[in-house]
């Protein structure tokens, strides 16, 4: 497989999270530990939900493909149930720390809002979970081989790369709406994330039928994305003000 | 847990001191690192320094501004430490050199490639039994020489150990990265370009460089001797010699009696500054006009590097009759352009005391020189994680990746700790701990998982 492979499929998983990361995160130092401890956290829970995987696997019958499929697909699910229970674990950590920075600033306020927390901990797991998706996969892009020699699909390292951008943001705008949700103490909101998480994961089992798995993932994750830009304040007048500012003053800063 | 995340943001950025310098004629120096909170320096002076009559006020104002600066310095090692680890893990993953058996050191003699599993489980035990015994003498006679004020022999240790990495050690990684290039190169340009490095790092180390360029040699050393050290230590034994170092770390800098500790804290007694070429510093503090009547000042090693704004130090430092041919304008002019640059008792002891260092006024951009210290050992060792999971672990990158942030999250909790008990730490036991515990657990644990979802597709 070709260079040209390579660094296509890398920029599309995971561009959007670095250009993310550089323009709104690298600048701050507080939001990039939030990052980097909320990529700590997604880990923990893979850990813990492939402890549990292995431990089944072990006990069971390894030559029965079915069992191992459904084991696989059990794992799955475990291991997105624990990612929302550590994704709260996390909210619940960063709450506590942000109460404590506000008792000790001066004017009773965090540095740090807890929606701007929200984002960046949403990203910080989406950037760990598609890394661990797809930094093998990339790098056996650069090696020998020829895809789909076997009969799978040709398609695998591209369906792969828009997968894990899928996740990567996804991972964002539930980050944002469930602690939206935490907040709010709505918790439904927590509920329908859960089990969009669960959709989204269960979508995958489908492949390698893209097209059962792709779109849907897409159409979710354009419904996230508005539903978290309505969660944290914005609104299509602000969209308005945002591009006519933009229009007129070509010169000046917009104001978001 | 929370609460001291707070804290953390509390935190006076930490006075490091010399490490213990294992010589290995070898390899050359290994740095080992202290991390000492802000106030500890003036625990060896007498009470009347204390900056305890601070007002309450003064404290909250303290904190606030320590606040907003707080995570600044856990991002200014975030970056060193993983630019290094970037380094060793691009080299091993490229040149083939690093994770070729080309035998062991002569301070791990026992083979790992025998027979039974027992066999070698002992003689990689061995092999750690004998380095940490090793270094253990090394650290103890640093120490020695230390406390009986043998301050050439250090030095001359330092600048031999230097010399050996940046000449020898840079050629040999040189030559395989032209090796796995298939770069041609004669030798007179390659004698060229060893000896300017070499020397421009010796000159950037051990006297005075642009910041940036000290720092990038230092990550570089480190590199060279994570790489050397990736090498030439078999597996098992690795792993060990990481777990051992990082308890005897705790001992050695926690314990009265531990070697660390007394070193740290002879050095306070004396109220002397670091070494360079042990310790990595964010920023350090440039004195101009050494020309001070003091005798030991002039042996004292120049610290190097640039004050950004003027130090908030109020002048009444005493000068000495001899101003050196400085006129009184010319240092007004550099005073409000660079800050204060006597050396007198006042300006070294702030050095020495630089984080903690407050006079009553605050001044609000005061926080931009503070910066943080960690010392090169910890750098080196982290790396050798870091190198070696990518090295060997079957898992590849995700092993690798998972290291990198266990690492980063307990560099990030020791400097936590550092601001909650502001006395000496150190950097090695809580991120080789969880670099082990994620690397074993990845390794074994993740990566059949991994697999599987990759295999099919499944996304969780």
């Amino acid at each position: 497989m070709t260079v040209a492979v390579f660094f296509g499929c890398s920029f599309i998983a995971f561009g959007p999270a670095f250009a993310l990361f550089i323009f709104t995160i690298a600048r701050d130092p507080l939001r990039v530990i939030i990052l980097i401890a909320g990529a700590f956290f997604w880990l923990l829970s893979l850990l813990l939900s492939s402890l549990v995987w292995f431990i089944a696997m072990k006990a069971s019958n390894d030559k029965d493909q079915q069992l191992q499929r459904g084991l696989l697909i059990f794992g799955v699910m475990f291991s997105v149930l624990l990612q929302e229970v550590f994704r709260f674990a996390y909210y619940k950590l960063l709450r506590k720390a942000s109460d404590g920075l506000a008792a000790l600033s001066e004017d009773e306020r965090s540095h740090i809002s807890v929606q701007q927390m929200a984002y960046v901990a949403g990203l910080g797991f989406g950037i760990m979970s598609g890394a661990f998706s797809m930094i093998n996969i990339l790098a056996d892009s650069l090696g020998p081989g020829i895809v789909g020699i076997h009969g799978e699909s040709q398609y695998f390292f591209l369906t792969s790369a828009f997968m894990t951008m899928a996740v990567t943001l996804l991972h964002t705008f539930w980050g944002v709406v469930f602690f939206d949700g935490c907040e709010n103490r709505r918790w439904w909101v927590i509920a329908v994330v859960v089990a969009l998480h669960l959709l989204v994961s269960g979508l995958t089992f489908l492949n390698p039928i893209y097209e059962g798995s792709l779109p849907p993932a897409y159409v979710i994750l354009v419904s996230m994305a508005v539903w978290a830009f309505f969660s944290c304040g914005g609104s299509l007048q602000n969209i308005q003000q945002f591009l006519t500012c933009w229009k007129n003053d070509a010169g000046s800063e917009v104001a978001s | 847990m929370a609460e001291n995340l707070a804290n953390v943001l509390h935190e006076q950025l930490s006075e490091g001191f010399p490490d213990t310098h294992r010589n290995n004629s070898g390899e050359g120096a290994d740095r080992r690192r202290v991390v000492e909170g802000a106030d500890q320096e003036l625990n060896g002076q007498p009470p009347s320094a204390r900056p305890s009559q601070r007002l309450e006020s003064e404290e909250d104002e303290d904190e606030e501004l320590t606040l907003k600066y707080g995570a600044k310095h856990v991002i200014m090692l975030f970056v060193p430490v993983t630019l290094c680890m970037v380094v060793v893990v691009a080299t091993i993953k490229s040149v083939s050199f690093y994770t070729q058996k080309d035998g062991q050191l002569i301070y791990t003699p026992f083979p790992e490639d025998t027979e039974t599993v027992g066999q070698r489980a002992l003689n990689s035990i061995l092999n750690a039994a004998i380095m940490i015994s090793v270094i253990i003498v090394m650290t103890l006679l640093l120490v020695v020489l230390y406390k009986y004020r043998c301050y050439k022999v250090i030095h001359g240790w330092l600048i031999i150990s230097s010399l050996l990495l940046l000449f020898f050690f840079s050629f040999i990684y040189l030559g395989e990265v032209f090796k796995t290039y298939n770069v041609g190169m004669d030798y007179i340009t390659l004698a060229l370009i060893i000896w300017n490095f070499g020397v421009v790092g010796m000159i950037c180390i051990h006297w005075k460089g642009p910041l940036h360029l000290q720092q990038a040699y230092l990550i570089m050393i480190s590199a060279l001797m994570a790489l050397v050290f990736i090498k030439y230590l078999p597996e098992w034994t690795a792993w060990l010699i990481l777990a051992v170092i990082s308890v005897y770390d705790l001992v050695a800098v926690l314990c009265p009696k531990g070697p660390l500790r007394m070193l740290v804290e002879t050095a306070q007694e004396r109220n002397e500054p670091i070494f360079p070429a042990l310790i990595y510093s964010s920023t350090m503090v440039w004195l101009v006009n050494m020309a001070d009547t003091d005798a030991e000042s002039r042996k004292k090693p120049p610290l190097n590097s640039t004050m950004p704004e003027s130090q908030a130090a109020p002048s009444q430092s005493a000068q000495g009759p001899d101003d050196g041919g400085f006129t009184s304008d010319w240092e007004l002019r550099q005073q409000e352009t660079l800050g204060h640059m006597e050396s007198s008792e006042e300006t070294r002891r702030q050095v020495q005391e630089m984080p903690s260092a407050r006079p009553p006024a605050i001044q609000s951009d005061d926080s931009e020189e503070r910066g943080v210290k960690l010392g090169l050992g910890d750098f080196i060792f982290y790396s050798v994680l870091v190198g070696k999971a990518s090295a060997t672990a079957s898992g590849d990158w995700n092993t690798t990746l998972a290291c990198f942030v266990a690492i980063l999250i307990g560099l990030c909790l020791t400097l936590l700790l550092l601001a909650i008990f502001k006395k000496a730490l150190p950097a090695l036991p809580i991120s080789i701990t969880f670099g082990l515990v994620f690397y074993f657990a990845t390794d074994n644990l993740v990566r059949p998982f991994m697999d599987q979802l990759a295999l099919h597709q499944f996304y969780i």
